[in-house]
């Protein structure tokens, strides 16, 4: 889960990183009294997960309270880059005398934490690694043993900070490195962290992304949850527990096993290229067991999408036998039906492995009006994208 | 032969009184393999009757080693609890951990893994998130089914549990020596080029399935170990061609960040090594069959 700015300079200021005042409003008359409480001056940082807002106008200084709530108004609904902008942060203006760059991410190749520096912070550090690979140091971090002072002197050392700010950003690390472990973050990146007219180390702009698999033990990261923003069936799919996301295309997908599920999409996309172009229009993956309640509660939200026009169920059947699997799509759809939704598009089901013979016979002797099957998963992804066509 | 797990592996559970570990220690037992115990500090002393057979339950891992001469454990513990089960097995220098549980947290994982490397890699640790391995008529750990095939010359490596099962299903008739499944987390022990190495050596092994997905680079790193190391013949499969960007597709690695992981960039790597790769699991399944066909 990646957070807004906001959001990570609060989790920044919990774990004693310095950070400058600011606060978040949605209301662009708001910004007055917060301009007021800084002093007049204020920047104005439109809060979106994508990067280049300041070239887009995201981001704008204000040099009274009248003028922050005409730059709040201004950036407040703003679209950049596709997201609309609902939050605006204020934040004190800072004098930077330097910008730096600093991150903790996970290194997936080596299987282990990597601290990242560069005294050329400010612009994006994609470039920076692209151009001047050099000025980017890449230091890696042992999971156990983490960032220790000597851990943060040679980050420093191998960037080469200039030595009369080398303890103040050592320092800062460590703090860096107590947000990424104690919050469960995939990534913390501060661009830029810079030194103030005062010599002060302050991060200025900060990333954070959250590992959702600790949420069992991060209670209070459900809060930064932007629920506004999540697509309503993919929040509806959530609250039932289910592993779903929107795609934008036509054929609804049901499986079991995210490879399968992944492996389903792009059957049915190739077939769609024979059937007008149709598309999948969602990943639902309803995992190993498959029981009647999970598929009912999985066709409920597929059949919810007005955009779906066929339904293409792909089931191998492992640990949960086929027969199981086809007695939880009849019920599925009786149950449906006694809720009183109308099932009214078609469904095409793919039953292969584990008692495949037993579970197509429940599918035959049930004689659904809407439910086809076919025996191959290619068979059976070319009938949904031809269904879907109609 | 087999990769990783044989006939004579003594396999032990951790978690095996939950209900998970109880239903898949079932499953084992039924598809032949050496059960030797279960690990539970609270049940420590008892016995269980898994299906009339007498399971015996240790206080730790050195304790089920020590008595039994245990050199596999398969860990069903919650994510909660994972790391401190994974690093019990390597401080008991368990030849082999297979690590099950599925939302375990990375910093967990990387843990872990950091803490094999420093007790000198002498566990070798397939998973988190993964549905274990099988060398099918010999041994299974883990969850998947016994019954889909037979022993045979094919060796599988996957990210994913299903379309392991998938392909085992459509080459039932030609059976494998081994399937490992390496999960589908950003970070995992056993990788694709380990599976790939220990094919290699492995005489029983003449063909090479090798499943991925969109995420990470290790189907490319794969593809220029194939190139350098592996003179037997592998096809691939890579699923994720239709994976939006920056959208997390079930398994927490599955993400195409902008350019980096992409299922087009995997496939080409591993075409450029030689590998043939299919576009469908089926027609990964038909390649599969005409190279085994043109080698007799």
């Amino acid at each position: 889960m990646d957070l807004f700015e906001y959001q990570a300079r609060d989790l920044f200021a919990k774990h004693g990183v310095p950070v400058l005042d600011g606060d978040v409003i949605e209301t662009a008359a708001d910004a007055a009294a917060i301009a007021e409480r800084f002093g007049g001056r204020a920047v104005v940082k439109a809060q979106v997960k994508v990067g280049g807002r300041g070239k887009a106008g995201g981001v704008k200084l204000a040099s009274d309270p009248q003028d922050a709530v005409a730059k709040a108004e201004a950036i407040l609904g703003m679209d950049i880059k596709g997201h609309t902008v609902h939050k605006v942060m204020l934040a004190q203006t800072a004098d930077i005398q330097e910008e730096y760059y600093v991150s903790f991410l996970l290194d997936r190749t080596n299987r282990t934490f990597l601290a990242m520096a560069s005294v050329e912070g400010g612009v994006e550090i994609e470039v920076v690694a692209e151009e001047n690979p050099d000025a980017l140091a890449k230091i890696p971090v042992d999971a156990n043993e983490g960032v220790t002072a000597e851990k943060a002197a040679e980050i420093v050392a191998a960037a080469k900070f200039p030595a009369e700010i080398a303890d103040q950003v050592a320092d800062v690390l460590q703090k860096l490195w107590v947000v990424f472990v104690k919050e469960d973050a995939l990534l913390v990146e501060v661009n830029p962290l810079i030194k103030s007219g005062d010599g002060k180390i302050i991060a200025l702009d900060g990333k954070v992304s959250l590992d959702e698999n600790a949420e069992f033990r991060q209670p209070e990261h459900e809060a930064l949850e932007d629920k506004a923003a999540a697509n309503p069936l993919e929040a509806a799919a959530k609250a039932k527990g289910l592993n779903y996301v929107k795609l934008d295309g036509q054929v609804g997908i049901i499986g079991n096993g995210a490879g399968l599920v992944m492996s389903t999409l792009d059957v049915v996309a190739y077939a769609g290229e024979n059937h007008g172009g149709v598309k999948p229009a969602n990943f639902l993956d309803i995992g190993g067991g498959a029981s009647a309640e999970v598929m009912a509660n999985g066709l409920e939200i597929i059949l919810g999408d007005t955009d779906v026009k066929s339904v293409f169920v792909n089931v191998f059947g492992g640990i949960t036998a086929c027969d199981a699997v086809a007695n939880g799509i009849v019920q599925a759809l009786a149950l449906l039906e006694s809720k009183g939704e109308a099932v009214t598009k078609p469904l095409v089901v793919r039953l292969d492995g584990n008692n495949a013979e037993l579970g197509r016979q429940i599918l035959t002797d049930a004689n659904h009006p809407l439910v086809e099957q076919v025996d191959t998963m290619d068979g059976a992804a070319d009938r949904a994208a031809e269904l879907a066509n109609k | 032969m087999a990769i990783f797990l044989t006939k004579d592996s003594k396999v032990i559970v951790q978690g095996m009184t939950g209900s998970e570990g109880m239903k898949h220690t079932r499953r084992m037992l039924a598809s032949g393999t050496r059960i030797v115990g279960g690990v539970n500090p609270r049940k420590a002393g008892t016995t269980v009757d898994v299906d009339g057979t007498e399971v015996p339950v240790f206080g730790t891992v050195v304790e089920a080693m020590e008595k039994t001469g245990a050199d596999v454990t398969v860990i069903f513990v919650p994510p909660a609890f994972t790391k401190s089960a994974v690093v019990e097995a390597i401080d008991a220098e368990i030849g082999l951990a297979v690590v099950i549980t599925e939302g375990v947290p990375v910093h967990d994982t990387a843990a872990f893994w950091a803490h094999a490397g420093a007790k000198g890699n002498k566990t070798r640790i397939i998973g988190p998130n993964c549905p274990g391995l099988i060398s099918p008529g010999q041994s299974n750990a883990g969850i998947i089914p016994a019954n889909i095939t037979g022993s045979g010359k094919i060796g599988l490596v996957s990210k994913s549990g299903t379309l392991t099962y998938q392909l085992m299903y459509e080459l039932r008739d030609l059976g494998f020596s081994s399937a490992v499944g390496i999960g589908g987390d950003p970070v995992i022990g056993t990788t694709h080029i380990d599976a790939l190495k220990a094919f290699q050596e492995d005489p029983e092994t003449e063909l090479i399935v090798m499943i991925g997905e969109i995420g990470g680079d290790a189907e490319e790193r794969a593809a220029a170990y194939i190139a350098e190391h592996v003179t037997k013949p592998v096809v691939g499969y890579v699923a994720g061609f239709t994976a939006p960007e920056g959208k997390t597709m079930g398994h927490a690695g599955a993400i195409v960040s902008g350019s980096s992981g992409t299922a087009q960039a995997k496939k080409e790597a591993l075409e450029a090594a030689g590998v043939k790769v299919g576009k469908t699991p089926s027609e990964t399944a038909r390649l599969a069959r005409e190279l085994i066909a043109a080698a007799k």
